[in-house]
């Protein structure tokens, strides 16, 4: 009996260490790849055209900086809607909502979060870029901003309920304290739940801006897709082609392992670096963060 | 208890009439499925036909894809199709492709298309000449006050690099047909997916400048009557103007075959060809071949 006992044990806890395992070995062969397939473009065509503005890769232009810089613009503006908007919902729902309001709001957010991006994208082109394009007199409402409106709400869903679980496990204690020492409620929430809460708020945020920077169907729709290189805040007011609306629009139609084809995955490898870059960013804030609160707590 | 081990027997019983039907049409008769593939343009024009001819043909089987020119030729490259559907002519290195696979690529002429250039209903302009509508795209008119309109910005709309219909206006229309141009469409030209994004686009915008096959124009939205050069006639894009060829962005489909085509699959082109078939033709507005 007991023997059976240790066995089972023995392989549950194999079990669940391969697939612990496998997380890292699949992001590992992912990357072993994207560089086998993306890495011939570097010696196919020069850097430098790589660095060109110009992205037509009928004709040989495979300048991928306005395609950089289109994925950074809506990125960023979805991130600028998303954080606040984000953070906002997750304080409200887990510090002041009453709790039959949490009840409500909690499962629409998640709701939110599960719609299909196509539909998002349908909404876009039929109703947010027609009103935005007369609201903002805009000549055309297939902008970066379209896009980011759209991918800031798709990113909220993920920000709150991130956002939200790391606010509901500060202790109740915290607060109580908060209020003891005549703290208002808003003095408690920015003062001491926020910044306790604060990695895992961090951890939102990145997840949040983790999924705009990799949404694909919604920016393909909305966000006009013209290769033009993105200089300034006004970019925000004009079309932008992104990254993954590249890489989904042309990948049907390329001739296996020829040049564009290599170009196309070597921007998903800038991509999959990018989204590397930001994770580790984030989670060496995080761990930062947690040796500087250990530290003073000891 | 009893009821459900019946449901399961008559469950199981279904199942398995399922499998034998399926491996009995799989197996008996491979030469009585048609998998045809390709164009984004042909393909509404494909399924009307396959849907007729199986109709007709109870024992054939036609499977309808789209995905673009290059997508089709591709599969049949690989030997994956039987009918690849193309809106352009198949290139020289796709040809050169197949041989290498052992693909001997056929070509038949299904139809023709006219490339319509639409702007919103409100524009005024509307006449222009291919001359104006390359320097349009190619961005050296930003504003329509340039081409006889109200002073309005020009947005440009073209479809996505993939769509056959994309490389057809770029060789015929920004550069007029001729090889050495290396006019490239403007660099602001808005690159959208789909037929639909480009027409709900320019229906809601007096901006904005598209073009589209003509069988998926709209009626409420502004054709242009175009000419070749600049003093001849401007002509509109219809059935009559494709066929007398005074049009001037009009093309062939295609469709390509490995080899001339044998059996049931020249059965089926032959009767693409019958009057029946370019009836479909017309109704989806496209325009027939004239024999």
């Amino acid at each position: 009996m007991e023997k059976s006992l240790s066995w089972r044990e023995f392989i549950i806890t194999r079990l669940i260490q391969a697939s612990g395992y496998s997380a890292i070995l699949f992001v590992g062969l992912i990357f072993f790849f994207l560089l086998r397939e993306g890495l011939p473009a570097l010696s196919e065509v020069d850097a430098s055209s790589l660095l060109n503005i110009r992205w037509y890769p009928l004709e040989s232009h495979v300048g991928i900086l306005p395609l950089i810089s289109g994925s950074l613009v809506v990125t960023l503006g979805a991130a600028l809607i998303a954080v606040p908007f984000g953070i906002g919902t997750a304080v409200y729902i887990s510090e002041i909502a009453p709790r039959w309001m949490r009840e409500i709001l909690k499962p629409l957010v998640e709701l939110l979060g599960g719609l299909p991006s196509v539909v998002l994208g349908f909404l876009g082109i039929l109703v947010l870029a027609p009103f935005l394009r007369v609201f903002l007199n805009l000549p055309t409402g297939l902008t970066a901003l379209t896009g980011s409106l759209l991918l800031g709400g798709i990113a909220v869903p993920t920000v709150v309920s991130v956002a939200e679980d790391a606010l509901d496990s500060v202790p109740r204690a915290y607060r109580e304290g908060a209020w003891a020492l005549g703290a208002t409620k808003w003095q408690t929430i920015w003062r001491v739940t926020l910044p306790a809460a604060k990695s895992g708020v961090l951890t939102a945020v990145m997840l949040g801006v983790g999924r705009a920077i990799g949404e694909t169907m919604t920016v393909m729709m909305v966000t006009g897709n013209a290769p033009v290189l993105a200089t300034g805040l006004g970019s925000l007011f004009s079309p932008v082609r992104t990254m993954t609306a590249t890489i989904a629009a042309e990948m049907g139609e390329v001739a296996n392992g020829s040049t564009h084809y290599h170009v196309l995955f070597f921007i998903g490898m800038v991509l999959f670096i990018i989204s590397l870059v930001v994770n580790i960013i984030a989670s060496s804030v995080v761990f930062r963060a947690k040796k500087r609160a250990e530290r003073i707590l000891s | 208890m009893k009821h459900l081990t019946i449901l399961f027997l008559l469950f199981s019983f279904f199942l398995t009439s399922c499998g034998t039907s399926n491996n009995s049409s799989n197996s008996n008769s491979p030469a009585n499925y048609i998998e045809n593939k390709g164009s984004d343009t042909i393909v509404n024009l494909a399924l009307a036909w396959a849907e007729k001819y199986q109709g007709d043909h109870p024992d054939v089987r036609i499977s309808v894809t789209g995905g673009g020119s290059g997508t089709g030729i591709a599969a049949l490259v690989n030997g994956t199709v039987d009918i690849a559907n193309a809106s352009r002519k198949i290139k020289d290195e796709e040809i050169v492709e197949a041989q290498k696979n052992g693909v001997e690529p056929v070509e038949h002429i299904i139809a023709r298309d006219a490339i319509a250039v639409i702007v919103n209903p409100n524009n005024p302009v509307s006449e222009l000449t291919l001359q104006q509508i390359s320097d349009i795209y190619s961005g050296k008119f930003t504003n329509w006050k340039e081409v006889g309109g109200e002073d309005r910005p020009i947005v440009r709309l073209s479809r996505e690099t993939n769509s056959g219909t994309h490389v057809y206006f770029l060789e015929t229309v920004l550069r007029l047909g001729s090889k050495e141009d290396k006019t490239l469409f403007s660099m602001n030209t808005l690159l959208l997916p789909s037929s639909e994004g480009i027409i709900s686009e320019v229906r809601d915008n007096p901006n904005a400048i598209g073009y589209d096959g003509l069988g998926y124009v709209p009626k409420d939205l502004k054709m242009i009557a175009i000419a070749q050069k600049d003093g001849e006639l401007y002509v509109l894009p219809s059935i009559e103007t494709v066929n007398d060829k005074s049009y001037a962005i009009a093309r062939d489909l295609y469709m390509y075959t490995n080899g001339e085509p044998t059996g049931i699959v020249k059965e089926y082109l032959d009767w693409i060809l019958s009057d029946e078939a370019q009836q479909i033709v017309a109704d989806l507005g496209f325009v027939p071949v004239l024999k």
